[in-house]
């Protein structure tokens, strides 16, 4: 509303006739070449990665209990549910961000390309498997030096800015920030804002050309503008790379994913297409939530 | 999914009164806040009494060949010269006592936050330096005195003809002693700015593919810049104000006095000399030159100098609050 406007004036509702209830219309699909695009890659998706039984505990908590999952190149996996279902824990076990806690313990098998990650060097598997965390959090260095440090060899500034040139550019055009920065690329990166400090961690999580990119709730602290930018983003970098969302937001999973995964408790309660969770949802759990019963 | 709820449109009642103001408080309250506007105005008078008379006393003895002459043995205050040799002194002591102390402490911190394991070691480390943070000075350097007079410590000042332990008392060792009075310091700042750090710019790195160790050399480090710096500036006017140490440790000599023998700057470093703590305190009635006019003039410089780094501590810790990074707001 106008926030200008003057407040409508009171309607007295006759008590003899039922008052009328009008249902706000279905969020209409504006997202038809997105639909296409997704109907477009499905025939060539091709498995990365295999989430086999994987259970997860933080000390006697079971976080996740026994989920299996396959996620594939060419498509966008969005894992919903309510908070402390375990999706977050499930995505960062992806590229063992969760071996950081103390107290986790996972048993089961994820593979990369087939291959157990867990006998893969942990570097090595990250580099592979990248990730996106909910705050945009951009290192206190240069815009240049954020995406370059993904390509130089552990705390080493070498190789020169020179020969780096190229592919910061291109991890910087494929996150669709480089018209931006590309004057200011000495600038420090935390002076820019907030949607574009976030397009610079998708830039940085590119650059070391991942097979995998996990993102979890990217969108969470930013404005309407800037979540749609990287929406956008998503549905560009679906033919090149997996990519697993964790999201809140059930539009939103809805907008950029192929497939979605409900979980509850711990539990993978439903996986299945966008269009089956969200239109035809099998489990009881499933259409409460998706209906949004609870949440 | 909630349904979208109109904005409540009531106005909020209109207040009674603008503001809360202490007139409305109970007696207790109003004493008690009386009594707290006392105790800050009179710390604020004394500070402000301190720094007004020495400032007085220091600028009507001051006089800028003070600064530049070295000091002499004379009795006749016209000719007993400057304390050129205690300002030297002072900086190179303090340039010793923070070089030694800010690596060894960020390293500390580090090991502390980033590591802390096994964990009875980690609590042990903390009461360490909490002990050392405790002790005084004087402590301190009689312990110095004892360990580097043992022969092994020769080669850090010198051994005085037929002496046979060493002389136990040199830039060097009175640095070394006093970098463990601005350890806590180093150590505190850089554990706050450690703490202050979110995860999840650690995982960020670690996400990338990067070991811990590249994470602390690329990302943490200069993330906690800001706090090592006002560590370091801490430790420093800690350093400035010591007095203990300098005269058991460096000699208290009236000038600079390099170690016989050996190039500069190995024989300044292995020698004795003073600061401006030990020329106020030699030229003050206490001491044995007797010369308060000096003394009054070497503390105004000394007290700029402190508050002088106490400004800039203050700067690099608090000045940052609107630009500094998104995830410190």
């Amino acid at each position: 509303m106008d926030p200008l406007s003057p407040p409508p004036p009171i309607r007295r509702i006759s008590l003899d006739a039922p008052p009328t209830v009008v249902a706000p219309a279905p969020p209409s699909n504006g997202h038809a070449p997105a639909a296409a695009a997704r109907s477009a890659t499905a025939g060539s998706a091709r498995e990365r990665m295999r989430v086999e039984a994987v259970t997860i505990a933080y000390g006697s908590k079971v976080a996740v209990n026994r989920v299996d999952l396959p996620i594939r190149q060419g498509e966008v996996l969005a894992l919903i549910g309510p908070s402390g279902c375990g999706k977050t824990t499930l995505l960062r076990s992806l590229n063992r961000l969760t071996e950081l806690t103390p107290t986790a313990a996972r048993s089961g098998r994820i593979a990369l390309d087939g291959q157990d990650v867990d006998v893969l060097e942990v570097t090595e598997l990250r580099k592979r498997v990248s990730m996106v965390f909910q705050q945009p959090n951009p290192f206190p260095m240069s815009v240049f030096d954020n995406v370059a440090y993904a390509l130089r060899e552990g705390a080493s500034k070498r190789p020169r800015r020179a020969q780096l040139a190229e592919p910061v550019e291109l991890a910087l055009r494929r996150a669709g920030l480089w018209d931006e920065v590309k004057g200011n690329l000495d600038h420090p990166a935390l002076r820019l804002s907030g949607g574009q400090q976030q397009r610079l961690c998708i830039a940085r999580a590119l650059a070391a050309q991942p097979e995998v990119l996990l993102m979890d709730e990217p969108c969470s602290a930013l404005d309407p503008v800037s979540t749609t930018r990287i929406e956008q983003l998503i549905g560009e970098l679906r033919p090149q790379i997996a990519v697993v969302i964790v999201t809140h937001n059930l539009q939103q999973a809805q907008r950029v994913a192929d497939h979605v995964a409900f979980m509850y408790l711990g539990e993978l309660v439903e996986y299945g297409t966008s269009d089956q969770i969200f239109h035809a949802p099998q489990a009881q759990r499933t259409r409460d939530y998706v209906g949004g019963a609870f949440g | 999914m909630s349904a979208l709820a109109p904005p409540p449109t009531a106005p909020s009642p209109p207040r009674t009164r603008p503001r809360d103001s202490a007139g409305s408080w109970p007696l207790a309250d109003r004493i008690g806040l009386g009594l707290c506007w006392a105790a800050g105005i009179s710390l604020a008078l004394v500070a402000g009494a301190i720094v007004v008379y020495m400032g007085y006393q220091g600028l009507s003895q001051l006089h800028l060949h003070l600064l530049f002459d070295h000091p002499t043995g004379d009795v006749d205050q016209s000719k007993s010269g400057g304390f050129l040799d205690p300002i030297e002194g002072t900086l190179l002591l303090t340039a010793i006592g923070t070089a030694i102390a800010v690596p060894i402490g960020v390293g500390v911190a580090l090991w502390l936050v980033e590591f802390g394991r096994p964990a009875p070691l980690a609590r042990a480390v903390e009461s360490v330096v909490e002990v050392i943070a405790g002790a005084p000075s004087i402590v301190l350097a009689l312990f110095g005195l004892t360990l580097f007079s043992k022969p092994v410590f020769t080669f850090l000042s010198f051994k005085p003809s037929g002496a046979q332990e060493a002389f136990g008392r040199s830039f060097l060792i009175a640095g070394t002693m006093m970098s463990l009075i601005a350890l806590p310091l180093v150590v505190g700042a850089t554990r706050e700015a450690l703490l202050a750090v979110p995860n999840h710019l650690r995982e960020a790195s670690l996400a990338l593919g990067k070991t811990k160790g590249a994470t602390i050399r690329r990302v943490l480090l200069p993330s906690i810049r800001p706090g090592i710096a006002t560590g370091a500036t801490l430790g420093m006017g800690r350093i400035v104000g010591d007095t203990a140490i300098v005269i058991v440790l460096l000699g208290a000599t009236l000038g600079t006095e390099p170690a016989d023998g050996g190039f500069f700057p190995a024989n300044l470093l292995r020698g004795t000399g003073s600061t401006l703590t030990s020329y106020v305190y030699d030229n003050s009635p206490a001491g044995e030159g007797n010369a308060p006019e000096k003394a009054y003039a070497a503390a105004f410089v000394l007290l700029l100098l402190v508050i002088g780094l106490n400004v800039v501590a203050a700067r690099l810790s608090g000045g940052r609050a609107g630009g500094g990074p998104a995830w410190t707001r």
